[in-house]
Order: structure tokens, then sequence, then C-alpha cells
């Protein structure tokens, strides 16, 4: 079990803006009024991308009987992420002091059924209280099998999701990180005539496949991606992540422990983006470009910026006829706000509000700086306060995440899912004609009528709809 | 009759079960405005609030007590207290119930000793019941943890005959229903219909057709249950002419309610194939007095007529089932009246039922053995939740999705499985199944003296390669 001097440290997060202020891996939960994840939660999200790895839960079954197979991230080969596994803890492991026991069999039958190039083993509740320990089972699990076993020690108790991810990152520095160097490029890409720099990406999840829509640019570019933390990544990715030239934060601070780390240790510079919008995604080539200060690749990203942006925007015309001034109101909880609301003012929507709850002082002030000083920050994510706000703007659709979407459709309200269970790619140029597909099908959709008319006959009217004895189908009207 | 076979592996792969909190947090969902409390972590709730979510697409009312480290170690008493009390502030449920987990349990709660206190030093608040359980979840699974919350509803808010001096009988056209987790919204408005149609009025415990039945109300948001059975019916419970529960796992929820009564039980396993709603019918006949409606009887033969068309496809079919015990027996009833074979029979935890479905063996263990066992036994088609479909998929079966949870369709809360509808819809889906994706073809020959032309015979031989099956 972490110690809270362990759970301070993580909380105390330096490049992190918030952290002068209040910690929201700290703020303490209100019983029967709290929402949101635990640390388990926050760690298994951010760790499961990672396809090749057998990631065993180690607790009774809630943690992972709820849980597992959640298909938002997606993977190009390796499947066994989607393959649950779980020690099942019973009351006679838990009362008999054979949980560790159990979890050292577990590991061994991973390794037995399915040979993945490494374990991780995520500590839950039950067993961090009756105190096993779990990096003794993992290190002498290692040793007895040969195969990597990492603990990731991330009990619910500990705090919040926002929590979960940094153990989760930090579990990376300190025991996969810098286990590997890089394979030498591939011999068909050797003498395409451009320098090729190495990178990572932090916080990219792949949500969707979206990543797939930025990749072929960065390819193009001559960036090769060692790894994404950790959305179609693999344990040996992961491994040679200490090499990269820069790091690029991908729109969350969530595991910005990992990019902090990796500076002090590695000297990697890094720098924060995101992919979605127009701006952003040229922004964050650029910054690629910038960090690595090569003429040449600025001379190419810029060419490819310009090409892209040209045919994006004239296949964006249509859409942005048909969505300019339509009013929004983001609630995106953990995703950067900033980044979606530039994504949307470049469609010439109207952003009436957003939410601020986890964001960071920076992120406030980026927004500030985009929507004006009076802009309304939501900070109470309560359904009920999110309707009064999208009633009081005139907000004609809701974007949060999955957990907010039956608020607004039983209100009767558009939404759009942006959070990482959602099924559709938003990243790069290309993920931008998905987006405005997904909100003008929304927006535009007929049954918004439907479901807000009242019943025909409960309108008092003057002549029953059949008296002109035209069809009957015709004659009913929800307007 | 059936052998046991229990769990013999350290780790569980693709788990089949589903947690008690998930359960009893469903039970209480089927009662009007009420809301269910998690005594546990932040995420205990998250999971389970995601879960139902996904099931049913569905805003769904839960809350947690919100352990942290320091309520972990040191004791989360006040964790419990101020948890209530913040909810009957807030939106003065009818009802609330404590859900105990894994590490509140572990930790050594006592939430009984809690809710006493709550009750002690908040009087205000005595119109708003709560009832607590303990629903770890290291020990028994969704149908346990559902069965468990039935009972403490029961005890704590239907009065005792003696006391109140309710009588059998005294609401002459009440029959109370005690319905297991098994048994959907779309199942629970079919039967109410079934019960209307004897001249009776049913009482659900619980009603999830009221509450859980995707339904668009002029409201914009509440933060309890919209429907679900009255608290107001508990009290009558006691008056009504009987109770029927359908279910093994509420037994002990009926026999409860029968003590504190006085008011007959009559037991049902289930509502699935001919032979079980043939016995709901005589039983309904008794109670009300009234012969079958013609309606009912033309259903029947309707059932019947599919059992003929479609046993050319079901009979002998080798079937793997993946459910909770309750559900298991039901499909084990259903398939075995249509002369299919059950080859691959898995279950989540151990409980009296098992030993007596019809089958040789029975695993407890997870959707790893149902692959596995199903396997080995060359099985056709899968009955399974959405985590199955992988598994079947591996397995080259088509699946017939069915139980906890259904995330990859939409309405699959709503599907009505009972009554002679029902199961003629199933027999329908399970025949549709096999006509489509399932046919054990005869492999073709092609004579080595053939004539056909040579164009067809390089197709053929490499069509011949990539077939194995």
């Amino acid at each position: 079990m972490k110690s809270t001097k362990d759970i301070a440290e993580l909380l105390d997060e330096p490049a992190c803006e918030h952290n002068k202020k209040e910690k929201s891996g700290c703020a303490k939960p209100k019983p029967g009024a709290s929402a949101g994840g635990c640390a388990f939660d926050g760690a298994q999200i951010a760790l499961l991308p990672i396809a090749d790895v057998a990631h065993i839960v180690h607790g009774p079954i809630a943690c992972a009987g709820s849980s597992w197979d959640n298909r938002g991230t997606r993977s190009s080969g390796a499947d066994l992420y989607r393959i649950g596994m779980t020690t099942d803890l019973t009351e006679q492991d838990i009362i008999m002091g054979r949980s560790e026991k159990r979890l050292f069999h577990a590991i061994k039958q991973a390794i037995e059924t399915y040979a993945p190039p490494a374990v991780f083993i995520y500590n839950t509740c039950v067993p961090a209280l009756v105190g096993d320990d779990i990096n003794a089972v993992c290190k002498s699990a290692e040793e007895r099998w040969g195969v990597p076993v990492v603990p990731i020690d991330s009990a619910g108790f500990y705090g919040t999701k926002n929590l979960g991810n940094r153990i989760a990152g930090d579990a990376m520095v300190k025991y996969v990180i810098g286990t590997r160097d890089p394979d030498p490029l591939p011999l068909n890409t050797e003498n395409s005539g451009i320098k090729v720099h190495d990178v990572n990406l932090v916080g990219e999840y792949n949500i969707a496949g979206e990543f797939w829509h930025v990749l072929p640019l960065l390819d193009e570019l001559g960036l090769r991606v060692l790894c994404t933390l950790s959305g179609d990544a693999r344990f040996r990715e992961v491994q040679t992540m200490h090499k990269a030239e820069v790091n690029m934060m991908v729109c969350s601070k969530a595991m910005v422990n990992v990019a902090r780390k990796l500076q002090q240790q590695y000297g990697t510079p890094w720098f924060e983006g995101s992919f979605y919008g127009i701006t952003d995604t040229s922004q964050a080539l650029r910054d690629f470009a910038k960090a690595l200060n090569d003429e040449d690749l600025t001379k190419r990203t810029e060419a490819l910026i310009l090409r892209e942006e040209k045919r994006v925007r004239k296949e964006l015309e249509p859409w942005k006829v048909r969505l300019k001034g339509k009013r929004v109101l983001l609630f995106t909880g953990g995703v950067k706000s900033w980044s979606v609301i530039s994504a949307l003012q470049d469609l010439g929507m109207v952003v009436v509000a957003t939410g601020t709850k986890k964001s960071t002082e920076e992120d406030k002030a980026r927004i500030r700086e985009l929507m004006g000083e009076d802009t309304v920050m939501i900070d109470d994510g309560s359904p009920r306060a999110l309707l009064k706000i999208v009633h009081d703007y005139k907000a004609d659709i809701l974007i949060a995440g999955g957990r907010n979407m039956y608020t607004a459709l039983k209100a009767k309200v558009p939404f759009l899912d942006i959070n990482q269970e959602r099924e559709f790619g938003y990243e790069g140029y290309q993920g931008m004609l998905e987006l405005v597909r997904q909100l003008a099908l929304t927006i535009e959709s007929p049954v918004w009528e439907a479901v807000r008319a009242p019943a025909p006959w409960k309108i008092k009217s003057p002549l029953p709809p059949f008296a002109k004895g035209g069809n009957a189908m015709e004659e009913v009207s929800y307007g | 009759m059936a052998d046991i076979l229990k769990r013999n592996k350290a780790l569980s792969v693709n788990p089949l079960k589903a947690s008690q909190p998930i359960g009893g947090s469903l039970a209480t969902l089927g009662f009007n405005r009420s809301i269910p409390m998690l005594h546990g972590s932040q995420g205990c709730t998250a999971f389970a609030k995601v879960f139902f979510v996904r099931h049913f697409r569905e805003p769904i009312p839960l809350q947690s007590t919100a352990m942290d480290l320091g309520s972990s170690v040191m004791g989360a008493d006040e964790n419990v207290r101020e948890g209530i009390k913040t909810i009957a502030e807030k939106s003065r449920p009818a009802l609330i119930t404590i859900l105990t987990t894994g590490l509140a349990e572990t930790q050594g709660c006592d939430v009984h000793r809690n809710v006493r206190e709550f009750r002690e030093a908040n009087p205000e608040f005595a119109d708003v019941a709560v009832v607590a359980v303990n629903t770890p979840d290291f020990t028994g699974s969704v149908e346990t943890g559902f069965a468990a919350t039935v009972t403490e509803i029961i005890r704590a808010l239907v009065p005792d005959a003696k006391e109140t001096g309710t009588y059998p009988g005294k609401r002459k056209r009440q029959v109370n229903v005690l319905v297991s987790y098994m048994l959907t919204p779309g199942d629970l408005e079919a039967l109410r219909d079934i019960f209307e149609q004897f001249h009776l009025r049913p009482v659900f415990v619980p009603d999830l057709s009221d509450s859980l039945d995707g339904c668009l109300t002029d409201e914009d948001f509440s933060p309890v249950t919209i429907g679900g059975t009255p608290l107001s019916e508990m009290a009558t419970l006691g008056d009504a002419l009987a109770t029927i529960v359908i279910g093994p796992s509420l037994a002990k929820a009926a026999e409860l309610l029968e003590e504190k009564t006085g008011v007959r039980t009559y037991s049902f396993d289930h509502l699935y194939g001919l032979k079980a709603n043939d016995a709901l019918m005589c039983a309904l006949t008794e109670i009300s007095g009234k012969d079958v409606p013609e309606r009912i009887e033309r259903q029947r033969s309707q059932c019947q007529d599919a059992m003929l068309d479609t046993h050319f496809m079901l009979g002998q079919l080798r079937i793997a089932i993946a459910a909770d015990a309750d559900l298991l027996n039901a499909f084990v009833d259903l398939v075995q009246e249509m002369g299919a074979e059950v080859v691959a029979a898995v279950t989540s935890c151990n409980v009296p039922l098992l030993a007596r479905i019809p089958l040789a063996t029975i695993k407890i263990g997870d959707l790893e053995d149902m692959e596995n066992i199903g396997k080995a036994n060359n099985v056709q088609l899968v009955i399974g939740n959405s985590h199955a479909v992988d598994t079947a998929e591996r397995l080259g079966t088509p699946i017939l999705r069915a139980g906890f949870p259904l995330y990859d369709i939409i309405g699959g809360y709503q599907k009505t499985w009972i009554g002679y509808r029902g199961t003629r819809q199933t027999l329908f889906d399970l025949a549709n199944l096999v006509i489509n994706y399932s046919h054990e073809e005869i492999p073709v020959y092609r004579s080595i003296y053939a004539q056909k032309p040579a164009s067809e015979l390089t197709e053929f031989n490499s069509s011949k390669t990539l077939s194995c099956h």
C-alpha cells in the first residue's frame, strides 16, 4: 500500500500549473454527493491501450468485472488488452491471507497461456488494505518466469482518476522506460533523403483510431513516433521512450509527470499540444519542428500545413454554413477545454460556456484568451447545473463526456460525446470532417422536434385532423 | 443432479461475473424515488454506473460514500452517516440503500449500526427509508446481491401481519410478484399484461419496467428513480391474494414475505418455454378463479407451432451457455424442451440451484472456461452477454445475447423472453441464428474423373485449401 507520503509526492507536480492552487488529486470527495472514478480507474485507462501486455487486476470482482472490455481505444494488431484478467479474490483469499499467492499463480497462468512480453499488475483497494506486498510478488514472479512484471499500485481509495493517471505514468518511468534502445530505422526508410527524428506522444489514447488521422502526417515529415503512451502502443515501444528528442504532451496534463521526469532524467524537452481542430493540429506540427530545430523540417512542415489546411478548409465549407452561429456548451472534464474551443471556433460556432473543473490555471488563461474575459466557466458539473446553463444561455448542443449523454437526451438537448468511450475519432485535419458530420447529425436531426412537441391530441385545434379528408399522416404536425 | 466443477485457476480470464453491489443497485433501482449508495471508494460507484448506463442507456441514480485513504484506514462510519444525510437533504428520496463493497467489508464496517446512529441523530429524515445490505464483491454475484437486497427491503418495509392487521385476500385482485434480476423491463411489461388478462393486479417487487424501461418523461432530470414499485405498496403486500415468485434466487425473500404476511407463495424457476408458462397459467387460474383467456390460449398454440417450425434447427444443437444460475437454469429448460444439448454450462458462483439443473456438469468460472469447454465439445451456438461476443467469434459460432451486460446492441434491456409470446420469439431468434450462420454443410467432393470445365478446376482447388471446416 502506498503511504500518505508517496501519494503526497505524486500530487506534488511542479510541471502542473494547478500545483500551486487546489489539488484535484487530494480534494476530499463528499460522501453522498460525489462523482467520478478512482485511482485504479485512472491507472487502468492510462495503460490498458498498451495492447500486447497482460493487464491483471488484483482484487475482488467489482474492479475488473464492471470495467474490462471497454472498447474506446484501438490497436493496429495485438489485442491481448481486450482479454479481461483478474485474480477475482474470494472471501477465503482475504481471510486466510492467500491473495499474494493467488496473484503469483495468476501471473504464471497469464504468462503460460498468452506469452505476453510483460505483465502489468493493478493493485486495488482490498489487497492494499490487507497489506499485500505486490512489489515483492511482482519482483519474484519476474525472477521466476523471466518476463517483466510491473506493479501499478493504484488502490481506488488513494484518490481520483487523475492521481491514477500519475501513478500509471510513474510506474512506466520507474519500471519500463529506459530498459531497451530503439530499433534501427527500417531499411526502406533510411535513404529517403530526410533526417528522421525520434519523438514520443504522452497522453494520446487513439480513441476510435483517431490518431491514425495524424500518424501518416508525422511519417511524411520524418517524425518517428517511438511510442504513444498509450494508444496502440506495445511494451517494447514504451521501453524506448527515453531516446526521443522531444515529447509532446497530448491534450491533457494527466501524465505530465512522465514528461517532466523524462526531462529530468534524460534531458528530453517537452511541449504541450493537441490534435483537435485545424489551428491546434498545425500548431502541434510547428512545435515539433521548432523543438527539433531543423530548418529543412520546418520548411516541409509549413508546406504540409499549407496543403492540408487548404484541402480540409475546402471540404469544411459546406458544413460551416450549416453550423455557423450555433451555440455550444462545452463540458469536457479532463480533455483540454481550450483545444476543443478553438476547433469549434474554427467552424464559426459560439462556445457559450465551458467546464473547467479539471483545468489548470494555465488552461483557464488560454480559455480567457480564446473566449474573452467574461466567459462562463463551469465548476459544478451536476446534471441540474449543466441543464440550467443550457437553458439560460440557449445552447444548441451540449458537448461532454459519455456520462452526461443521458442527462442531455432526457432533457431533449442535442449531444456530442467527447470522452474516451466515444466511437468516432476527431483528431487531425481529417478528424474535423468527422466532427462536423457528427455535430450536424445531432443538431439538425428531425427527432428533436418530434420528441419536444406534445402529442397532437393534446393540442387544441379548431378542426380534427381528418376533417379535410387528406392523408392522415400528413395532417399530423409537430410544429 | 449436476456435477459442479469449482474454480481451479488462479486467474479469472474474461470474467462472466458481475458483482454483488451491482445486483443490489439494480434491485434498488426498481423502487420509486430511490437511490443506492455504495459504501466504498468512488470508483466502485463510477464503474457500476458505467455498467448500467451501457446496458440500459439511461441516466442511473447511484451514489458513493467516497472512502479515501484516511477513512479506509481509520474507519468510515462518518462517511456512511454523512452520505445518507447529504442525499436526504439534497433529493429527499423515498428509499436509500447502503450497499457494502469489498473495501468496506474488509475494513470491518457495520453499516447497520451506522443507519441506527443516523436515525437517532436525524429524526427529521424519518420519512426517508434507509436499508443497509451486506453485498461485498468478494463473494456472490449480481444474482445474490440482487436477492439479498430484495430480502432486506422486505424485512425493513413490509409490516408484520400481526402488528398491522393485514390479511391475505383483503385486496381481492392483488398478487405480489417477486421477480429475480433475470426478468427484463420488457418481461415485466408482458407479465403485467398476462396478469391483467386474468383480472389480477400485480405488484412487482421490484418493478424495473416502471423505472428503467426507457421512458421519456416531462422532467428534465431527477437525482432519484422516476418510477418503480412505490414504497407505499410494500405495506399492502400482506393484503394480497397470493405471492408469485419467479427465480430460485429469491426463495429466501419469498419465505420471509410469507412469514411476515401469511400470504401463500407460488414459486416458479422461470417463465421460459411451454411447460413453465403452462404452470403459471394453472396458478393464475387457481388464484383468480378465471379460465385461461382465449387470447392466451391462442398465444399458446402459436408457441406450439413455433416449436414445430424450429425443432429442425434446434434439435441436437450443441449449445454453450454462460449465465448466472437463475438464467442458466431457464435457458437449459428452454433448449432442452426443444431437444437441443447444452454441452458447456458456465456460471459465476455456487448456489443451491445448480445441483438440480439437469446437466452432467456445470463449471463455476469465466468466459475462458466456456470457450475451452465449448471448443472441446464442438459447440454450435453460444448464449451469453455482450462480453461473450468475442468468445463466440473465436469459437466460430453465432451468439444469442442474453443476461448482463448487453452493451453492443440497442434495446437489449427491453427484449421480452417470457410468456408464450416471448418464448416463441426466442425460438425464432435461435433458429434464425442457426439458419443464417451455422450451417454444417457436406464437404464438396469432386470426382477425379469429372469432366467439369478447366476454369472451375483451379477455383475448386483454391477453395478447398481455404475452407478448413
